[in-house]
């Protein structure tokens, strides 16, 4: 009964999965690898400081700083909540 | 000054040629002079959209093989005298033109015209590349699907690899009903995803099939469609357009230009 009252509309399901799907076709690399890497940074930043990894998120995005040729690079984001700095 | 404007889209049916006919005819009629050219080589729909398959003496092909000059393979609209048809070849493939023949061709044109409307066919592949050679700006067709997304987010890496000075896009087939039921991408979903600018959402209208079966390009007419095609123009031109909200007047219209069509 939960699920049901909780249950994604169609549209955010889409939404979702066109963002996780257009990373991967940006970088031309698969999800698992942006999982890998995304549990990797996870594992070096947890080492400093307690993090919320489970809603951390990491994101490649075309508006990077410009390259040599004037050329937008991609730039990765990562956004990761910190529960505790001085852990 | 002219500008080369492609039309393009990367999947196919998203509405590539229908926004071609309706971009051209709109531009025409707000005064400026218009070429449309049907990149689509072996398969030609533009002529058909716009309703002038049966003037088709010459095409794209014979122009840039030397059969023909320019103006020869020039269809003038028949409702617009200062709109111009350039048909592509149905009978050819597109390895019968290169990118260097398509910019040469396009340098000749812009002494004539304003504006120089390139139907792009779909994919990425040798058709793309000859209809991106010789534009200056490109408008990105697409719907709020999943898989027209995801084809249009690949051409826009494409089109910013080539440097394009600017990218438009074009939300077509958007449903104000599924929409508010949370069943499809409202037009900022679509732009939050693909992060370009855009230049207009077009409400899927059953008007389309009736300009299509017609031959006449429905731009302006007072149709839900017509009204968003006529916007894009005035965008294209660069005017400041407010973005009409189309959720309560599908209705209306659609019934007002019914009682037209009975009558």
């Amino acid at each position: 009964m939960k699920h049901f009252f909780h249950r994604k509309s169609s549209k955010e399901v889409a939404k979702d999965r066109l963002k996780i799907l257009l990373i991967s076709d940006r970088v031309n690399c698969s999800p698992e690898m942006m999982e890998m890497i995304k549990a990797d940074i996870a594992k070096v930043i947890s080492k400093y400081m307690k993090i919320d990894a489970k809603s951390m998120e990491i994101q490649i995005t075309k508006t990077g700083s410009k390259g040599g040729r004037g050329v937008k690079t991609p730039a990765l984001y990562a956004n990761i909540p910190i529960i505790d700095l001085n852990q | 000054m002219s500008e080369v404007i492609v039309v393009t889209s990367g999947k196919g049916g998203v509405g590539k040629t229908t926004t071609s006919a309706n971009v051209g005819t709109g531009l025409a009629r707000m005064g400026k002079k218009v070429c449309l050219i049907d990149t689509d080589i072996g398969l030609r729909n533009l002529d058909v959209v716009m309703g002038l398959e049966n003037r088709i003496v010459y095409n794209l092909v014979d122009v840039v093989e030397g059969n023909c000059r320019i103006k020869q393979a020039l269809i003038r609209d028949k409702r617009n005298p200062s709109l111009y048809l350039m048909p592509s070849a149905q009978t050819r493939d597109k390895s019968a033109v290169t990118p260097e023949q398509m910019v040469k061709m396009i340098t000749h044109l812009r002494e004539q015209f304003d504006y120089i409307i390139l139907d792009c066919p779909a994919g990425i592949e040798q058709g793309f590349r000859n209809a991106i050679a010789g534009a200056d700006r490109a408008l990105v067709v697409t719907t709020p699907e999943v898989s027209a997304i995801r084809d249009a987010d690949r051409i826009i890496g494409l089109l910013e690899a080539e440097e394009f000075k600017q990218i438009d896009l074009v939300i077509n087939r958007l449903r104000t009903d599924l929409v508010r039921r949370g069943d499809m991408m409202s037009a900022s979903d679509v732009v939050d995803i693909l992060s370009v600018s855009l230049i207009g959402v077009v409400p899927d209208d059953e008007n389309i099939v009736i300009s299509t079966n017609q031959g006449e390009p429905l731009v302006g007419n007072g149709t839900p469609a017509g009204i968003a095609f006529q916007n894009i123009c005035g965008r294209v031109l660069g005017k400041e357009v407010p973005f009409a909200d189309f959720s309560k007047g599908i209705s209306f219209w659609t019934r007002v230009s019914g009682i037209f069509h009975k009558v």
